[in-house]
């Protein structure tokens, strides 16, 4: 089977779109996320979507056919929450490595089925490190900007976990997406670095995806994009790029950005659209791919998909519109000073 | 297509804004004074556990043009660890002082981790070396990497200090080869600090350090050209402590040779750098042979810089830095203050302007609210981003601490005059207390800050729980607090869905105080879509902070709270009727997908219920008494524009008066055209065997006849499982075992107009009014008494209703009565087929006008489904491949229907 990287070579990849947009879709209630298993649980666990990889494997492997049959070369792990600390909403802390181990399962079941269709078109499953729900770099008290609610200790610890968990299912890549605090994303490096080290075993190759959140063009955290990118570029990742908090139209000079400065390959996947007064996407398939299809026409992509909103639909669009491109080429990292 | 990007090898730092050393770059100053051992001023801030002020110390430093700063607190008095945890944390809430990196130092590697535990950029180690061996430098050195920190290696290894260029050079080379093969850094990434040592001391061996440095950098650069090289300058000029004015040349011509050299970057007191061309130029000429080491035989450059260091009295120097918006007026002081998130003059400045203006929440209205506006107005701009309005907010708080004792004092005199007046006085119980909190998942606060500073001006006791509040906390802690509202605030979009969350949640926990909504999402139209539903104790939108004044203050009198949540509610409720109405961008269906997906109907196992007659029955003059007793009254308010809901209305607070009057009136006229018989209802019912043709017709078999109708589909993408619904759905398709029946009705109320002629005549509008609106209630009322005596007699599908006229105001009966031109079914033009199967204008005398409207105007109409699934929905928004077919079934030219169905089409 090919890798990502010489799949990266040849063709702009797609990864898939909203896994949450896609649970909704099925209207679920307590009961279907408890389970047999979880029927007597003391609290409530409506709306923990990673619990439904235990729960509802039907659903999530589903929901990677759909992406899969779409077109996404790469799909994403239902463990965007499946952390100790973001667990710990349903008390649910003690399952953490159980749901990667199973969402791991979901993905890699539902993407080697596509592989063993057409083995020329093989399929990756990147395991989701989500940005947590407690950061390191902000006070939540006003009053007291000195204070974290979080260790860096915690979240790397936390985050271990998570990786054992998705190293142990059998994820292909690491993602760490949705980034709004850079140093959150720092420990979910740390541990991924010490993780492998500490295992001697070869590292997987990690993707990286930051957050801009509003007009300032910069991270939640503050930071500038370009500012973003150096603090993490000590990953190696195999890609940097952008995903959630904005539409294409909004993250469309970012990408270019992004695309001028970044050493390593490039991911996108904005939402779909600007949500409207509900919260809800409204941007069409055809409309978010059009807008995607001149990014590739500019070569500023390598890997490319869709955030909260987006469907199947969109990332039909966007890969049948991208297909025509040429990727991004691997930037050259020179090594001497001229 | 793409040509490959080229990257070059720079060392790349960053803060909040990246820093990237070109070669072109001229040297990179490091701030030194956050360096306990460097600075005694620092030192004893922080020993004191003034952060506050030992952040202006780093303000001071990036003001006067640090690039980076770096950060030690070695001092054995300190805990240093929880120092500079203490110290960065709080740095990175200062975003003119974190948007630069940060150059962690220390001596212990457990405080240089714990550092970088801290910082989100990308910073420098300060430092590493080999002075306990091999092992130990390959360990932390991996350490620092998988912070992503660049590193300085010091020129030590385990024989020690490297004084002599050549040690210099071999020990940095070494260290490279470890870094660079064993550990994987990227030689940009390492940075040597090859040890400046003090010149001058009146030791020979030392004269020739600073040469020694100089010329080590240069061979170090040389070997290894990616590579930078740094150093604490002020070391070299140890000697001369104590006079300013000399140490800084030696500085600045120390410089001058080692940048020349290659000296990338240095710890250097960034106010404090003089311009190597300005030195006197004797004084330089001095400085250059102690550092160059010329004519320094026997010391003699260093007895000679020592003489003329005796002659210069040290000149305290004046920190250069731009304060002339000191001399601003106070209000343009305190507006710099708050933009820039200065809280060194607040203080004073606030005292200023409350000794200028007459009241001190005159200040708190005024300028400080005119400052926090401009913030709003940045931020909104993207010029300002999070971490800087925060700050703001602060220096908001630190200037309403310094004002919060004078109202005090205000109230508390205002108090006493009342007791001393003996007028009763509601501040005396005790302010109401209002609780604030951004929810659970979001970090923005500064719209609730603001809310929460002016409602505290207002004299309101704020308890405010700060951002990502769990709603369980809020509640518990409004609970705890007994507190009189609760006040949510959001940025971000997920946050709508916590706050829809919470509402359902006080509903749950049946609870009764008003819930305002506020944030930048957050929205007039979201909040009675969303939230109003799911609590009924009060849910209010706040545009802005001005407005929530106005808001608590309606909510917490008794007198208007009740009038003014009616009124919320009934603006709310049409809103979120409008939007019913009104289509977003939705994703929508073939025509051909939404017929696949009709609603799931078991058929085979229904047996439908044969009506007792067939064809219509007329009901000519029916009694009004038994009609009144089906009157709906809340639409006879809303129609004299009384919002409220019945009875609840007759006693409301405010229009409690009125609304009685109006009823007892419309009671007496009521009883009036009864008793008197001046209106006469008319109605029609019938009853027909109909069957389901296709996806969305039924045929109506009338006497031999067949009429066929023709319905509309949703074609809105539904969620998994849903179906897309068209009235064609309730009927049972052709074939099926038994037949099924559809049924239609019409009701009017003839007579109205003598006697609305005889009050215009008396220009007696008041009983005009309310005569027409008990004539539209009086049709409706009929309609629903023949609703019900449909399904229990005339049809009899349902044998034991007993329902009140609440539960049939809510439409809990079994089947339905949709009109044609109402959502369900909203071609007007069907009405056509409806009139021709009750018999047309003759058999209750209602006329259909050109546009389909029906007189008298007091009339209903509609089809009668009784399939126990049926039930009321709206068609919404249809493509154009629905409307050729509809057209095609229709047999109308498509001009017309598609006139008929324009607001349901794109």
């Amino acid at each position: 089977m090919k890798t990502i990287q010489e799949a990266l070579k040849n063709r702009i990849l797609i990864i898939d779109g909203a896994m949450g947009t896609m649970i909704q879709r099925h209207k679920l209630a307590e009961a279907d996320y408890r389970g047999e298993r979880f029927k007597d649980w003391h609290t409530d666990v409506q709306g923990n979507n990673d619990l439904l990889s235990i729960t509802r494997p039907d659903i999530i492997i589903g929901i990677h056919k759909e992406y899969l049959e779409a077109g996404a070369d790469i799909i994403e792990t239902n463990t965007f929450s499946s952390t100790v600390i973001a667990q710990a909403d349903y008390d649910m802390q003690s399952l953490a490595y159980e749901m990667n181990v199973a969402s791991a399962r979901c993905a890699r079941t539902a993407a080697d089925e596509y592989t063993s269709r057409n083995p020329d078109k093989p399929r990756f499953v990147a395991g989701a490190i989500g940005p947590l729900n407690k950061t390191l770099s902000l006070s939540p008290d006003v009053n007291n900007p000195g204070f974290r609610a979080v260790t860096f200790d915690e979240v790397a610890d936390a985050y271990t976990e998570q990786i054992k968990g998705l190293v142990d299912g059998g994820v292909d890549i690491l993602l760490i997406e949705t980034i709004f605090d850079t140093l959150n994303a720092k420990a979910a490096i740390f541990a991924i670095k010490n993780f492998f080290r500490k295992n001697n075993q070869p590292e997987l190759p990690v993707m990286i995806s930051g957050t801009i959140t509003d007009a300032s063009g910069r991270t939640l955290s503050g930071q500038t994009l370009e500012a973003f990118y150096v603090s993490v570029m000590h990953a190696k990742p195999l890609s940097i790029g952008l995903n959630c908090a904005l539409g294409a139209q909004e993250m469309r000079p970012h990408i270019e950005e992004l695309s001028s400065i970044a050493g390593c390959y490039t991911s996108a996947y904005p939402n779909a659209g600007l949500p409207n007064a509900f919260g809800e996407y409204d941007e069409q398939p055809h409309e978010t791919a059009h807008i995607i299809e001149e990014w590739a026409a500019n070569g500023w992509l390598n890997i490319v998909g869709g955030c909260c909103g987006t469907t199947p639909d969109h990332i039909k669009h966007i890969a049948d519109e991208v297909a025509k491109f040429k990727p991004r080429a691997l930037p050259v990292l020179e090594r001497e000073l001229v | 297509m793409t040509e490959p990007i080229h990257i070059k090898p720079y060392l790349r730092l960053s803060g909040l804004e990246p820093l990237t050393v070109r070669p072109e770059t001229n040297f990179i100053n490091v701030g030194e004074r956050t360096n306990v051992t460097g600075s005694k001023k620092f030192a004893r801030l922080i020993r004191d556990g003034l952060y506050e002020e030992a952040l202006s110390v780093a303000r001071q430093q990036v003001e006067s043009g640090a690039q980076v700063i770096d950060v030690n607190m070695d001092d054995a008095m300190l805990e240093g660890v929880e120092a500079m945890r203490t110290f960065l944390n709080l740095v990175q809430a200062e975003p003119d002082i974190a948007k630069i990196p940060i150059m962690i130092d220390s001596s212990k590697f457990e405080i240089i981790e714990a550092g970088l535990k801290c910082v989100q950029g990308k910073c420098i180690v300060n430092s590493i070396s080999m002075k306990e061996g091999e092992a130990k430098f390959i360990e932390q050195a991996f350490i620092c990497k998988s912070y992503g920190a660049s590193v300085i290696v010091m020129a030590f290894d385990e024989v020690g200090q490297a004084d002599t260029k050549e040690r210099k050079v071999e020990i940095c080379h070494r260290a490279y080869k470890i870094l660079t093969e064993q550990v994987g850094y990227e030689p940009q990434d390492i940075i040597f600090d090859p040890n400046i040592f003090a010149i001058a001391t009146g030791i020979e061996e030392h004269n020739n350090y600073a040469v020694d440095f100089i010329e080590g950098t240069r061979e170090i650069k040389k070997l290894m050209p990616l590579t930078k090289v740094s150093g604490g300058v002020s070391n070299v000029s140890f000697s001369f402590r104590g006079n300013d004015h000399v140490r800084e040349a030696i500085h600045s011509v120390f410089l001058y040779y080692a940048i020349a050299a290659g000296m990338d970057m240095g710890i250097v007191n960034a106010g404090q750098l003089v311009v190597y061309d300005e030195i006197e130029p004797t004084l330089r000429q001095l400085c250059e042979d102690v550092i160059l080491n010329r004519n320094n035989d026997d010391n003699s450059a260093t007895e000679k810089l020592i003489q003329f260091a005796e002659t210069v009295k040290a000149k305290g120097k004046e920190t250069v830095k731009d304060e002339s918006w000191r001399n601003e007026p106070v209000e343009k002081r305190m507006a710099h203050s708050l933009v820039n998130g200065i809280t060194e003059y607040i203080d004073q400045d606030t005292e200023e302007a409350r000794q200028k203006y007459p009241k001190p929440l005159d200040v708190i209205e005024g300028p400080l609210m005119d400052g926090m506006n401009i913030v709003g107005d940045l931020f909104g701009a993207g010029k300002m981003f999070l971490p800087q309005v925060v700050k703001s907010a602060r220096v908001m708080k630190k200037a309403v601490a310094v004002l919060t004792p004078f109202i005090e004092q205000e109230k508390e005199e205002k108090r006493l005059a009342h007791i001393a007046a003996g007028t009763t006085n509601e501040e005396g119980a005790g302010a109401a207390k209002i609780l604030l909190a951004t929810v659970k998942g979001d970090v923005h606060d500064i719209g609730k800050n603001i809310v929460g500073v002016v409602l505290g001006c207002n004299g309101y006791d704020i308890i405010d729980l700060g951002v990502m509040v769990p709603a369980d906390k809020i509640l518990s802690e409004a609970k705890k607090h007994k507190v009189d509202i609760i006040g949510l605030s959001g940025l971000i979009t997920p946050s709508l869905d916590e706050m829809v969350h919470i509402g359902r949640e006080m509903a749950r926990l049946q609870m009764d105080l008003p819930l305002l909504i506020g944030g930048a999402t957050t929205s007039r139209m979201h909040t009675a879509v969303k939230i109003a539903p799911e609590y009924g104790n009060g849910v209010v939108h706040v545009l802005d902070a001005s407005r929530s004044v106005t808001v608590a203050g309606s909510l917490l009198n008794k007198e208007t709270k009740a009038s003014f949540l009616e009124s919320i509610k009934t603006e709310y409720d049409k809103l979120k009727t409008d939007f019913g109405n009104k289509k977003s961008v939705k994703q929508y269906l073939t025509f051909e997908e939404a017929r696949q997906n009709v609603a799931p109907i078991n058929w085979k196992d229904f047996t439908p219920v044969k009506p007792t007659f067939t064809g219509t029955r007329v009901f000519s003059d029916y009694p009004l008494e038994d009609i009144a007793e089906f009157i709906d009254w809340q639409p006879f308010f809303i129609a004299w524009e009384l919002h409220g809901k019945f009875p609840a209305i007759l006693t409301d607070k405010v229009v409690g008066v009125e609304a009685t009057k109006l009823y007892n009136d419309a009671r007496v006229l009521l009883k009036q055209l009864i008793g008197e018989k001046w209106l006469k209802a008319q109605g029609v019912v019938g009853f027909w065997e109909a069957n389901k043709t296709a996806s969305d017709s039924v045929h109506v078999h009338d006497d031999g006849k067949i009429l066929k109708l023709e319905f509309l589909r949703q074609q809105i993408k539904k969620a998994a499982g849903q179906p897309n619904l068209s009235l064609a759905d309730f009927i049972a398709p052709e074939g099926h075992s038994s037949q099924d029946h559809i049924g239609a009705f019409s009701v009017t109320i003839q007579g109205i107009e003598p006697h609305i002629k005889r009050f215009e005549e008396n220009l007696d509008d008041y009983s005009k009014i309310t005569l027409q609106a008990l004539a539209d209630r009086l049709a409706e009322a009929f309609a629903e008494l023949l609703h019900k005596k449909t399904r229990t007699e005339f049809w009899g599908y349902v044998s034991d209703e007993h329902l009140t006229n609440e539960q049939l105001i809510k439409e809990e009966y079994m089947g339905i009565r949709p009109a044609p031109g109402y959502p369900a079914c909203p071609d007007h033009t069907e009405k056509y087929k409806l009139f021709e199967l009750l018999g047309g204008e003759g058999a209750t005398g209602i006329h259909l006008t050109e546009s389909l409207a029906m007189y008298p105007a007091s009339s209903v109409c509609g089809w009668y489904f009784a399939h126990p699934e049926s039930k009321y929905f709206g068609v919404g928004k249809i493509e154009k491949d629905q409307l050729f077919d509809y057209t095609q079934r229709k047999e109308m030219p498509l001009e017309e229907v598609t006139r008929w169905l324009r607001p349901i089409l794109e």
